[in-house]
């Protein structure tokens, strides 16, 4: 399978790559580490005309303590986020959900930026950063803009991110000395998660409960007054819509939902 | 467009179309047929090759990405006296493989995981080769070949 045609272009600064989408528009897709994007322009569910490589872009490539929050540059990969000292020690998170993102070889190619931009809500990483309370730095022809993880799903693959726009850099809270946990279900080890969720103190993302990443309010309302791990894990699955598929029912991911979710607070409260 | 990568030490220069795989590149341009097409869907890993010292999926990998920077692939693991590199030595030793499609990736990404973690223990190196699939061996056979390669004690 190979993609249909299309005009290859390098950025090797924001500005350039900036300049590139200003000209053509929204016939041109970023292209980061490529791991989800490919793929879908070599099934032809993706055929933009353009494509803006910002592999060379090294001034996006970094993970830094600024004050109380950590800043991650977008495209740093998931094998950097994985091995990062800084990362392991503020917000841990992150950088343990980082090592599960598919497999070795995607996770050489495969950036962060490029797995929140594409929005998939059965990848692990959007649910991990909503969880985290993120807030995702975004640049275009007007400045840069902030847009909290909350509002950045909007729906299935659906960002806030105008065509002329790009991703920069990620930022959450400093989470040193809090509790965290992570739970994947798969049907095989590179598969997406059937259901997963991320915790990091009393904030619970959901991965695959719906159409985007979810926050579990009903069990982060119980954690807060004081609820159990398997008290407040029973009420994950309230308010979501999992996906109704042959190999994996609605019903089922409900459950999985409720099963993760207090197996990742006993680990985050241990 | 021109792209020109530098494949198991010799530069490879060529035209072509800009959605060009560097597996098409690696196979067809350079003429370097080891590196097998399996899914073409990033999951079999049987396509999988060393781009600047790491392991990647060369069917989810644009040639233009790899313009300029440096490819090694199974032909380039011998030295150059035909000398085996010792993965594969130990693929052979430990029967590691029997039809051998799976093989030429297999080595690349243990060439990787080797690289970053020279003493793997046997869940380490299962989970370090989840991306490539196998459909004779049961992989067992295949992480004795990686213990044994790494110096370790093949821990039947």
């Amino acid at each position: 399978m190979i993609p249909a045609q299309f005009s290859y272009r390098r950025a090797s600064t924001v500005d350039e790559a900036l300049g590139l989408l200003a000209e053509h528009g929204e016939d041109a897709k970023l292209l980061a580490g490529g791991q989800s994007l490919l793929p879908l322009m070599k099934l032809r569910l993706a055929a933009p005309e353009v494509l803006v490589d910002l592999a060379a872009i090294d001034e996006l490539r970094y993970v830094r303590l600024d004050g109380d929050e950590i800043a991650i540059g977008a495209l740093s990969r998931h094998q950097d986020l994985n091995g990062d000292l800084v990362l392991a020690e503020h917000a841990p998170l992150l950088a343990h959900v980082a090592g599960f993102v598919g497999d070795l070889q995607i996770r050489h190619r495969g950036t962060i930026g490029g797995s929140l931009a594409h929005a998939d809500s059965a990848a692990d990483l959007p649910a991990a950063i909503l969880a985290s309370d993120g807030v995702l730095v975004v640049r275009g022809p007007s400045g840069e803009r902030r847009i909290p993880a909350v509002e950045f799903f909007l729906g299935p693959f659906t960002t806030p991110l105008e065509p002329d726009e790009l991703l920069t850099e990620i930022r959450v809270p400093r989470q040193t000395g809090l509790g965290w946990g992570f739970e994947k279900f798969t049907r095989r080890a590179i598969d997406w998660a059937i259901v997963g969720v991320a915790v990091v103190g009393r904030s619970v993302g959901l991965i695959n409960m719906g159409g985007t990443p979810v926050r579990a309010r009903a069990t982060e309302e119980a954690l807060a007054s004081g609820a159990s791990p398997a008290e407040a894990g029973a009420l994950a699955a309230e308010d979501t819509s999992p996906v109704d598929e042959p190999h994996a029912t609605a019903e089922y991911r409900r459950h999985l939902a409720r099963v993760l979710t207090t197996r990742a607070l006993t680990t985050a409260a241990a | 467009m021109r792209v020109t990568i530098q494949i198991n030490g010799q530069p490879f220069s060529d035209e072509v179309e800009d959605r060009t795989l560097l597996v098409h590149f690696v196979r067809e341009n350079a003429g370097l047929t080891g590196t097998n097409i399996g899914c073409d869907t990033t999951s079999c890993g049987a396509c999988t090759v060393l781009l600047d010292g790491e392991s990647v999926k060369s069917c989810t990998v644009l040639a233009a990405q790899a313009d300029g920077h440096e490819v090694t692939t199974i032909e380039g693991m011998a030295g150059a006296d035909g000398e085996l590199h010792p993965l594969q030595r130990a693929f052979r030793e430990q029967h590691g493989l029997q039809c051998g499609f799976c093989t030429p990736g297999m080595i690349m990404a243990s060439a990787s995981l080797l690289a970053h973690n020279p003493k793997p223990t046997r869940t380490e190196v299962r989970e370090g080769l989840e991306g490539n699939l196998c459909r004779c061996t049961g992989y067992h056979n295949i992480v004795n070949a990686v213990m044994e390669a790494s110096g370790q004690e093949v821990d039947r």
